[in-house]
């Protein structure tokens, strides 16, 4: 007799906990064959707002640690995505229809990626920060600092690289994220949220929202407590431009819709979208 | 029942009252309260509760460490909660410790904001008789409109019912000023400290038959503070008391109420249980700090459209 199978409702994660969408509408994920894979949480604009509160009361807390300890911290969620090397082919397999021998490239890539960027954590003040020379007697410090809130939209096709590729330059430096998934195929990034949830991150620095971007871009867009916005997973150059005339309205930083190749050697750029440059005065000699 | 000209019965009329009060039906409160919290409340009503919660909020600070500074800018923030909208409505009063009551006096000028402050030892309230009354003399002396004393629970818990209605008494007593008036008489429970929920209606009925204007739930400082259970007990104990006696009295949670939903859920409660008379900030209170911001973001998201931030209102 053949088993019945385990057909898994995933939930949200927001602020550390997985709590179903306040909607309490979930949609049904399906491989690239169009079969059933798995129930996902469809977020709300509620969930959204729940999710930036949870990233702005993880900001204080997640920026103040030492570049050093946040490193640490990311290399442990490599570590942590390794020790889940097979759910996470299996779910790029499934996901997007990858063989196996490919998906196993993908997952190593991702994994990658992180330690690339964990090892940024405590490099990027020397590489962006600056001791200007002035013409005074002063030592002129400049150094970044993060940004804030940043709300992502991830990549809609490469949901485990592309996804590894948005978040994790936007937390290295001390920012706190909001990410909506790609809508079609958000397994990889809920995988990704049970190995967060398991690694010493704390809670809220990373919230993961599977659902519809086109619903809760706008919400997240008007948001007066997101301090950047990550346009890279919109589709559509309408969208994104309403998008970022309403992410006007306090200022947000943006980064416009982008799907580049992601296998690629990454830059700073990612990096650097979402600091901020404080300079310091001191005088010499004091 | 008979009265003395302090508003209290005789002794033996008091006690008899309170011995004959029924017990309260735990099992059914809690599940009446829950019930009342599932309401939705939406668009224009949850603008108008918006509007009205902040007309009800006694902002305060009560701690070791205020300053006549951080009671100025919370006068600044009682008279224009949200200096980027004229429309928003003034609080009803800000509530501080009895050496500040004047710099709070000052800061407000003449704005219909009362000040109210704590006294008689607040929060434990352990401290002889004359102490408390003099406590409560200098804060009206320096212009506190109302005064929110708390009980000794000590007492009310060794049964001395006696001893807690006296002091209520003789407190209300000082609370007068001269010139026929008085400083509103708020007497706190400290429900967290009375274990049972037939303790707080006992509680409640005797501060009323002592002559208190309202009756608050905590201090602030005690977990738990003011839930919804108690405060709806509360108000079917004013309810009842109107009824028994003609005299109405107040109601003011206090403690642990931080968004507006809660806000809303004690509006729902007040309306659905003492009725719209209670309706108004002369009857019904928020004691509450982190409370007004919380509001203040919620109108704006009504207002905008879009979500706000803790950028977009002041830090206490």
């Amino acid at each position: 007799m053949s088993r019945l199978d385990v057909r898994k409702t995933y939930k949200l994660y927001i602020g550390g906990a997985f709590p179903r969408s306040e909607s309490g509408h979930t949609y049904e994920v399906l491989d690239t064959q169009g079969r059933f894979l798995a129930n996902a949480a469809k977020a709300s604009r509620k969930d959204a707002r729940d999710a930036v509160g949870a990233a702005r009361k993880a900001f204080g807390g997640w920026s103040s640690r030492t570049p050093y300890n946040r490193g640490q911290i990311l290399y442990r969620v490599a570590e942590m995505i390794e020790g889940r090397h097979d759910q996470f082919t299996a779910d790029v397999v499934a996901a997007e229809g990858l063989t196996k021998a490919q998906a196993t490239k993908v997952v190593d890539a991702a994994i990658d990626r992180w330690v690339w960027y964990a090892g940024w954590a405590d490099k990027l003040a020397q590489v962006t920060g600056n001791a200007n020379q002035v013409a005074g007697p002063f030592f002129n410090l400049s150094s970044p600092e993060p940004t804030g809130v940043v709300a992502v939209v991830a990549p809609a096709d490469d949901s485990l690289l592309g996804l590894v590729s948005v978040v994790a330059p936007a937390i290295v430096s001390g920012n706190t994220v909001v990410v909506v998934t790609s809508y079609d195929r958000p397994l990889p990034a809920i995988t990704l949220s049970e190995v967060l949830a398991t690694s010493d991150l704390p809670g809220g620095v990373v919230n993961v929202l599977t659902g519809d971007a086109t619903e809760l871009g706008p919400w997240l867009a008007g948001h007066l407590d997101v301090n950047a916005l990550d346009l890279t997973g919109v589709d559509g150059a309408e969208v994104a431009a309403d998008l970022e005339a309403e992410a006007a309205v306090n200022l947000k930083r943006v980064l416009r819709p982008s799907s580049p190749d992601w296998t690629a050697e990454p830059s700073l750029t990612r990096m650097t979208a979402f600091l901020e440059t404080k300079t310091v005065w001191h005088p010499v000699g004091v | 029942m008979t009265t003395t000209s302090s508003g209290i019965g005789s002794a033996a009329d008091v006690l008899a009252v309170l011995r004959d009060l029924p017990g309260v039906d735990q099992v059914g409160l809690e599940a009446r309260a829950a019930a009342l919290s599932t309401r939705s409340i939406k668009k224009d009503a949850k603008r108008t509760a918006i509007d009205l919660a902040i007309s009800m909020v006694d902002l305060t600070t009560l701690e070791g460490a205020d300053t006549p500074g951080k009671v100025r800018s919370l006068a600044a923030k009682a008279l224009r909660p949200d200096p980027t909208d004229p429309t928003c409505p003034q609080v009803a009063a800000v509530c501080v410790y009895p050496d500040l009551v004047a710099t709070a006096r000052e800061a407000l000028g003449d704005a219909p904001i009362g000040v109210a402050s704590v006294a008689t030892a607040f929060p434990s309230g352990r401290a002889p008789l004359d102490v408390k009354i003099t406590d409560t003399e200098y804060a009206v002396a320096a212009g506190a409109s109302e005064i929110d004393m708390v009980i000794d629970r000590g007492a009310f818990l060794a049964g001395d019912l006696l001893k807690v209605a006296e002091e209520i008494v003789a407190v209300r007593a000082a609370c007068e000023r001269g010139d026929g008036t008085h400083a509103h008489l708020k007497v706190i429970l400290e429900t967290g400290e009375l274990a049972t929920y037939d303790a707080v209606r006992r509680a409640s009925w005797l501060s009323m038959l002592a002559g208190a204007d309202f009756i608050k739930t905590s201090t602030g400082k005690v977990s738990p503070a003011a839930t919804l259970p108690v405060t709806l007990l509360m108000l079917e104990a004013v309810r009842d008391y109107r009824d028994a006696t003609g005299r109405q009295v107040g109601v003011k949670p206090a403690g642990g109420i931080r968004t507006t939903k809660d806000a809303i859920k004690y509006l729902v409660t007040v309306n659905e249980t003492a009725g719209l008379d209670w309706m108004t900030p002369t009857w019904f209170r928020f004691g509450a700090s982190s409370l007004l911001n919380d509001l203040l973001m919620q109108r704006q998201k009504l207002e905008t459209g879009r979500y706000s931030g803790a950028d977009y209102v002041t830090i206490d």
